[in-house]
Order: structure tokens, then sequence, then C-alpha cells
């Protein structure tokens, strides 16, 4: 009877463990998009299933002690209090277990680090209470814009219905090529902000004054949604950020039009300060 | 086991009515202050979560102005942390560590008084923000500068109340020592104390240590807003990341400060209630001072997403990893001492079972949290949320019930009423983790914390978790009744209500406790 209880239990969990990691975006980390992405989610996996095998140890033997050494069954106490074997089993083995977990972690923020080698710079500047771009460096050097909310506000206060993207889409993507490494260099022109796109693996504050960096490489084309993570005053929950990966030939068309739109506007300025 | 203290037929003669409590030195009354003000927080507080939640149960703006819903979560963690759980454990400690040690009081009775009144001066600071034009501090409970410069009026009573209370804390932490290294009862050595006398005096260490540090960073925050200098502005030379590493300096082992006691208060239950001794003592005391050296080496694991250097995360991050091990030691010590009882299930009992399930589910999280590459994306998310409100909430708040219920009889007289304590028990367990477990999975799909609108896709758990919130907070209302039925009618409490408690409150005093105990000292034969 313990046994089949303990193996329908067990079968429960695994199945809902199983289908909790199989129905990505709901509840486990957004589908990985980049090589980061995709070991940070292995690496949550990992540390999942060995918390779920300490967990049904140990509470297997408190729930066993529970059921059985009660003093309504008729259980008599023991009067052991002490096991200095015991003591250092339990203190060695998690040490052990924590090793396995570090390991991977340690090679994963080593190349988190590894900013070197990028074929496109992007600074992001965080404002209160949208994103600034400016390209860098790379393809698209010169390219700049702002890029804010696209909900409206009457979807935010409940008069008209919420669209598909509620909250989650902008008037300017940051629009970049697949395959290619993006450096992005952050600061911010106000208070803190965040940077995060959870399917790039990407988040790094956005400090006033300094300057930080971090990279991704997305492997797939696609549309990537995030959203400001460092509480940055009221419109905080406000200032999504939409990357938006494209194909080279795409991305270079994409590059030739801002371009163009840019110089425009510049002639523009120039006809209409010398009419002045 | 013979009540060895005579019972005073006198009282000396103390004031009674309202300035019993106003010069009260006694550490039983005092105790008591300290107990009633922190449930009054923990509904205050309780209160603006309610509001929080009521916003968030469905997608779009609702109730609150966003700035006012950023000062709703602000204010709840500054009170749930500084008014209720902090003073609650003061108030178990003055009620406690006199009784178990076999002293007659607390060492500095007068101080004790003074770090009681402060408390409700810092409190009504806190409360009273919200009334000043700009309305209450609204930059997080972390305060993180530049956004806490540009507050207003609030932030200022906020740095002012936290001035107060971290001065309330350090003198009751003093005091706490002092008493335990000073008054023990002949015989009592220190590896003899009972261990949630062990888990305070640590404590007590930790609060002295770190709420200066507390003091100092509020300090420079307000001399930034009012006085010209630039300690965490950049335009003016000075960093806002400083601000963050030395209020973590002090915030990490705040959060060992909210959860050692609770062990202390476990490892009392547990024992009694398997009516066994406590499964490897010594190795408990050890674990605790572990984990409060370590707790003091670990605080930029709160700042990976700020951008360190590899070296820097990766030293964080083992650190971080350490504490897991003498964790665990006590959560596999517990077991052991559960193991081949005798073992009830009363109130106590279960709080006490419901803290260590709970707790190391926070504490998986936690290791979770702890890999940079993994933190990189739940860190300020609502898994953050769902793993500290484990420890918090399921940690130190339920063994605040388990405590409660455990030494009630001996406070009072009387006994609560087992039937409606199960049902407290039960339904906060249940409403708990509707609460909260679902936020696991809101904080993974990318929903950030301290948000006051979300996307669509995370509609459905933020429903069921403002549901659970609810049934939570309303399951709180039913401790103060059980309180105040035990109180006004509940049954006369036997001098030994549990048959396994071994400590001198239990074994050496009558139910209720005399005013005055231990005025010529137990003698104490192990």
């Amino acid at each position: 009877m313990g046994s089949k209880l303990l193996s329908f239990w067990v079968g429960v969990m695994v199945l809902g463990f199983y289908s909790g990691s199989a129905v990505s975006s709901k509840y486990n980390l957004p589908e990985p998009q980049t090589i980061i992405a995709q070991q940070i989610y292995d690496q949550h996996i990992w540390a999942l299933w060995i918390c779920l095998v300490i967990f049904i140890a140990v509470f297997g033997v408190m729930g066993y002690s529970i059921v059985k050494h009660r003093k309504s069954a008729g259980y008599k106490a023991a009067n052991f209090h002490h096991s200095t074997t015991v003591e250092i089993i339990w203190t060695a083995i998690p040490c052990i277990i924590l090793i396995f977990m570090a390991w991977p972690a340690t090679k994963t923020v080593i190349a988190m680090k590894d900013t070197t080698e990028s074929d496109i710079t992007v600074k992001v500047t965080g404002y209160q209470w949208m994103w600034g771009y400016d390209y860098l460096q790379g393809e698209g050097e010169g390219i700049k814009f702002y890029s804010q909310l696209a909900t409206s506000q009457s979807e935010i206060h409940n008069e008209t219905p919420k669209g598909e993207n509620y909250l989650l889409e902008v008037n300017n993507r940051l629009v970049v090529p697949v395959g290619k490494k993006i450096r992005i260099i952050l600061t911010a022109n106000d208070v803190l902000h965040a940077w995060w796109v959870p399917a790039l693996g990407v988040k790094q504050d956005a400090i006033p004054g300094f300057i930080r960096d971090t990279w991704f490489t997305a492997d797939n084309v696609g549309v990537f949604r995030g959203q400001c993570a460092e509480l940055c005053g009221k419109e905080h929950g406000f200032m999504p950020i939409v990357v938006e990966v494209v194909e080279e030939q795409q991305y270079a068309q994409w590059v030739a039009d801002q371009l163009k739109t840019a110089a425009t506007d510049a002639n523009a300025a120039i006809i209409n300060a010398a009419a002045k | 086991m013979a009540v060895v203290q005579d019972v005073h037929g006198h009282v000396h003669g103390h004031p009674t009515g309202i300035m019993r409590w106003i010069g009260a030195t006694n550490h039983k009354d005092i105790g008591t202050m300290y107990l009633c003000f922190s449930l009054t927080m923990l509904f205050i507080g309780g209160f603006l979560i309610m509001g929080v939640r009521a916003e968030l149960f469905m997608p779009g703006m609702q109730i609150f102005e966003p700035e006012v819903f950023n000062s709703f979560t602000t204010l709840h963690g500054l009170i749930m942390v500084f008014g209720a759980i902090m003073p609650a454990f003061v108030g178990f400690a003055n009620w406690q560590v006199p009784m178990m040690i076999g002293a007659p009081d607390m060492a500095f009775a007068r101080m004790n008084n003074w770090s009681f009144w402060l408390l409700p001066v810092a409190a009504s600071l806190l409360i009273g923000s919200f009334f000043v034009p700009g309305g209450a501090a609204a930059g997080g409970w972390t305060f993180y500068p530049p956004l806490s410069t540009q507050g207003g009026l609030g932030v200022d009573m906020m740095i002012f109340a936290i001035h107060i209370l971290g001065a309330s804390s350090i003198m009751g932490a003093i005091n706490i020592i002092t008493t335990i290294l000073n008054m023990r009862a002949p015989g009592m050595t220190l590896m003899k104390m009972p261990m949630f006398v062990w888990t305070w005096l640590i404590t007590a260490y930790l609060l002295v240590l770190v709420m200066p540090v507390l003091a100092g960073t509020v300090t420079m925050l307000l001399t930034d807003r009012h006085f010209g200098t630039s300690f965490f502005n950049a335009a003016g030379g000075g960093d806002p990341v400083l601000f963050q590493h030395v209020f973590w300096f002090f915030g990490h082992p705040e959060v060992y400060i909210m959860i050692l006691p609770s062990f202390g208060i476990v490892s009392e239950v547990i024992p009694t209630f398997a009516r066994k001794p406590l499964f490897g003592y010594s190795s408990m005391v050890y674990a605790t001072a572990s984990i409060a050296i370590l707790s003091c080496i670990v605080w930029a694991h709160h700042m990976f997403s700020v951008g360190m250097p590899a070296a820097g995360q990766l030293f964080f991050m083992y650190a971080t990893m350490l504490i897991a091990v003498p964790t665990g030691v006590k959560v596999f010590n517990w077991t052991a001492t559960m193991w081949r009882g005798s073992m009830t299930f009363e109130t106590p009992m279960l709080f006490a079972i419901g803290f260590i399930l709970l707790f190391v589910i926070g504490g998986f999280s936690g290791v979770v949290c702890a890999l940079v590459p993994v933190d990189i994306q739940v860190q300020d998310t609502y898994y953050v949320i769902a793993h500290f409100h484990y420890v918090l909430v399921s940690g130190s708040l339920f063994s605040l019930f388990a405590g409660a219920y455990y030494w009630l009889p001996k406070w009072s007289g009387r006994m609560y009423d087992e039937t409606l304590g199960k049902w407290h028990f039960w339904l906060s367990m249940v409403f708990f983790n509707l609460t909260f477990f679902v936020q696991h999975f809101l904080g993974l799909a990318g929903m950030p914390r301290r948000i006051p609108d979300y996307a669509l896709q995370f509609a459905d758990f933020n429903m069921i978790s403002s549901i659970g919130a609810f049934g939570f907070g309303l399951a709180q209302l039913l401790f103060v009744y059980i309180v105040i039925k035990c109180l006004r009618s509940g049954e006369k409490a036997p001098d030994m209500p549990w048959d396994g408690a071994k400590t001198l409150e239990w074994t050496h005093l009558p139910t209720p406790a005399p005013y005055h105990s231990f005025e010529t000292p137990p003698v104490v034969k192990f």
C-alpha cells in the first residue's frame, strides 16, 4: 500500500513536471532563442530535477515518520539524539550536489561576459519611461530612435478591448539580423532601468552615469518581447522592449530605409533652418 | 516535574492601567506590547497588499494610479519587514529568553521600554507618509537611488522611520546579548541553552553588526537629497550601485535576522511534540552560526543583473550556494528529531511541519536563484516574489504562529481552541500556496515585479494568486479571534499542557508564568 501510494505520487509529480516543461511560456521560461538562453533553460530544468529528488527523499522520510511514528498509533518514542557519522554524511552530500549545479553555471557566466568580436553594437538608453536605441557600430551605424509603448490609454483603462500584445508592443522595434552577435551597451538617463528580453536570455541594469554591456546572437527570426525589470517610477510597467530578428537581406533593406528617412529628415531640417 | 519557584502572593506595587504599559519595565509586559504591535502591523501591511492584489486581479488599471500602487507595495514591504516580523521576534525574545535561561528579567529594563516605545513613533511616520503631499515612498522597500532621490516628503519620513527602527533594534539586540551572556542560571552553560536562545543570541549579533550599516546608508541618501552630497549620484562623482552594495550588506543578513529565530522556535516545538530530544543539538548551533557568518558575504547575489565582473558573480554564487549546506543540516536534523518519535499534531506542531515543508521549497527556489545564469532570467520577477514569500511568510510567519500557539498557554494560563487553531493552520496552508505557488510560473513566464498592470498571458495566474491572497488575509482574522477567545474564555491550562516540553519555563514555572519569575535563579541540572 505504502509503496503503491508513493509510486502514484511520484508518477503524478513527474507527469505534472513534464507537462509543465512541455507547455513552455506559461509554466516555464520562454522557448530559448540564443545559446545562452538555451543553457539557462537547461540549467533551470537540471536544478529543478535535483530539487525534486531531494524533496521526495526528505519528505518521503518525514511523511513516513508522520504516518508511523505517531502517539495515536501507539508508537513509543526512541531517545537517540546524536550521530557524528550521520551529520558528516549529510553535510558532505549537499556539497557534492552543489558542485554539480555550479559547474555548468560557471561556464555560462563566463560565456555571458564575453562581449568581444561583436558584429553590431547598439547603445540602449533607459528613460523615464521609454527606451532609446543608437546603432553605434556595424551595419546600420548611425541609426537612432526612441521606442515607446504602443498600447493605447483606452485599452489600459478598460475602455476598449485589449489587443493581443497588450502592454508588449512599441512604436519602433529594435531590429537586428539573425545569427549576428549583437553587443548591447547600456546606460540610463535618469534612474535605474533594466533591459530584459527573456527569450534572448538577456537582462542587464541600465545605470545613469555608467556603461554596462551584454550580448546576444539570435538563432531564429521572430519577434521577442520583454519589459523593464527595475522599478523606475510610475510608468515602470509601461516601457516594454520588442526585438525583431530578421533575415540578413531584410535587415539591409531596413537599414537603407532608416538611413534614407534620417537623411530626408536632416535635409528637411536644413531647408527649414535656411528658410527661417 | 516539581515546580521549584513559589508563586508570589504579592505584587510589588507596579502601576496599573495605562501607566503599566507606558512605563513598563517588566519583560513580559514589554513582550506583550511588542507582540500586539507586530500583529497590528501585520494587518496594516496586509491591508496594503490586499489593495495591490485587488488591482492585479485583472489586467488593466482598475483601482489605483500607478504611483499609489507603487507606494502600496513599498510600504507593504517596509511595514511587514520592520513592523511585523522583526518586532514579533523581539516580542518572543522578551517573553521567552529570561524564562528559558532562568533570569528574572531582561538586563536593561528601562532601555527595553525605550526600544519598544520607539516603534509606534516610527510606524506613525510610515503610515502618516501616505497623507503628506507627494504621498508615501514609492521606490520599493529597497528604495534604490536615483529613484528614491526623486521622491517627496514621504521618502524623508521613511528615512527617519528607518533610523528610529534601527535604533530600537540595536538597543533590543544589545539587551538580548547582555541578558543571555550574563544572566543565565547557574549550570546553564552556553552549550546547554535552549535552541531558541542560541538562535536569538546569534541574531542579536547580526543586528548589532548590520543595523548601523543601514543607518549609514539612509543617512547618505538623506544628505544626497537635501545637503548637496553625491554619494549615489554619478553626475557628482558618486555611484548608484554603491547604494545597492551597502543596502544589501545590511539586507542579506537582515533576511537571516528574520529566519534564525524561526529556526529556534521550530527547534523547540518539534522535540516537544515528537517527545524526543532535538537531534544534533551542537550541529544545530554550528549550522546557525555558519549561516550567520555566510550571510555577511553573499549580499551581491541580489545584484547579479547590475553587471559585476565574472569573478565577482562567481564568488557570490558559490558563497550563496554554500548556505544550502548548513540549512540542509537543519532540515535533516528536524527530520531526524521526528524520526521514531511519538508524535502528536497540535496546532504548534502543524505550523512547525508546515514551516519545514514550505521553507524547504523556498530554499530550493533560493538555490535556483543563486545560479547566476538562471537568476539573470528570474531576478526582479514574480519568481523572486514567490521565493522570498516562501521563506518569509511560510517561514518566519508560520514559525511565529507555531510559537504563539505553543507558548500562549504559558503566557495566559489558558488553552486556545484546538479545533479553530487547526482550521487556522489548514486555511493558511491552502491559501498561502494558492497565492504564491503560481507566482513561480508568472516569474518564469516573464512577469516583472512591481508593475500595476500586466500582459494578457499572465491573467489567469494573477487571478488565482489574488483569490489566494484574499483568503490568506481573511484566515489571519481567525487567529485574532482565537487569541481573544483564548484570553477571555479559554479553558484553564495545566502546568504542563505539552508532554514533551523540557525547557525551564515549562519545568520550573507554574502556568500562567507569574509576573515576576526566577527572582532567585533556579538550579539547572542536565
